[in-house]
């Protein structure tokens, strides 16, 4: 069965999205990531779709999710490398993925992680 | 896509029509019980366009006005596949008989 490979990166956890997503994939997708997230405590995962010609409301739906159960998990989520194009027809799909965190590239996308997941680390011993 | 790419469209009306087809198909899958897509190139006053004909034999749409809105959903998503689908295309085209099926017709009219 196809999958989408998760690679651990330090204490981040890597996604590159490089095949359409369809839907019993997107669904395997959420099962993998959150058991990786419960296995490795990762504290930031980064969405790489930047091989994604199409994102429709399902697919987008499907990552809206995976960022919200990420989240719940005490994982942060960023969204990286959607194209101009994809960003154009979300929005005028009325989807505007408010919510996700996101960035142009790979690069930016970890720099916000480790700015997000810093912070996080820091705040308790400053009450 | 391939048609869409042959037709020379721009990358952003080729990537908002293949989502609209996307969405289409989705519904007629969710919602018609399966159905058949008919792709056509048209030839019209020297212009040329990409026209997608979705066709279901399922249970119809009883109120279309409401169907079309962004929010409304039968199924539990978010409601925004006919509404987001006819802002992606040029033309939007659909007839619903209650308890006969759905036919949606859109089209992509190449910019001369």
């Amino acid at each position: 069965m196809e999958q989408i490979p998760i690679l651990s990166l330090g204490e981040f956890l890597l996604v590159t999205i490089q095949v359409e997503l369809h839907d019993q994939l997107a669904m395997r997708l959420q099962e993998d990531l959150t058991q990786k997230l419960a296995r490795t405590h990762a504290k930031g995962v980064l969405i790489d779709i930047s091989a994604l010609e199409i994102v429709d409301s399902f697919i987008g739906r499907s990552l809206a999710h995976i960022a919200s159960i990420a989240n719940i998990m005490d994982s942060a989520t960023v969204l990286v490398g959607m194209r101009p194009a994809v960003a154009i027809t979300l929005v005028e799909l009325g989807m505007s993925l408010k919510g996700i965190r996101t960035a142009l590239n790979v690069d930016k996308g970890m720099q916000l992680l480790r700015e997000a997941t810093g912070r996080a680390r820091v705040a308790p011993s400053q009450s | 896509m391939a048609w869409a790419v042959r037709l020379d469209f721009g990358v952003v009306v080729r990537t908002k029509f293949v989502t609209a087809a996307s969405e289409l198909g989705r519904n007629a899958l969710v919602h018609g019980r399966g159905g058949a897509m008919t792709i056509k190139e048209v030839l019209q006053d020297g212009r040329e366009a990409l026209q997608l004909v979705f066709e279901d034999q399922g249970p119809g749409i009883a109120d279309i006005e409401q169907a079309m809105t962004d929010g409304f959903s039968t199924a539990k998503s978010m409601g925004l596949g006919l509404g987001g689908a006819r802002r992606l295309v040029n033309e939007f085209l659909l007839e619903s008989v209650s308890g006969r099926g759905t036919k949606v017709t859109v089209t992509q009219w190449k910019r001369r």
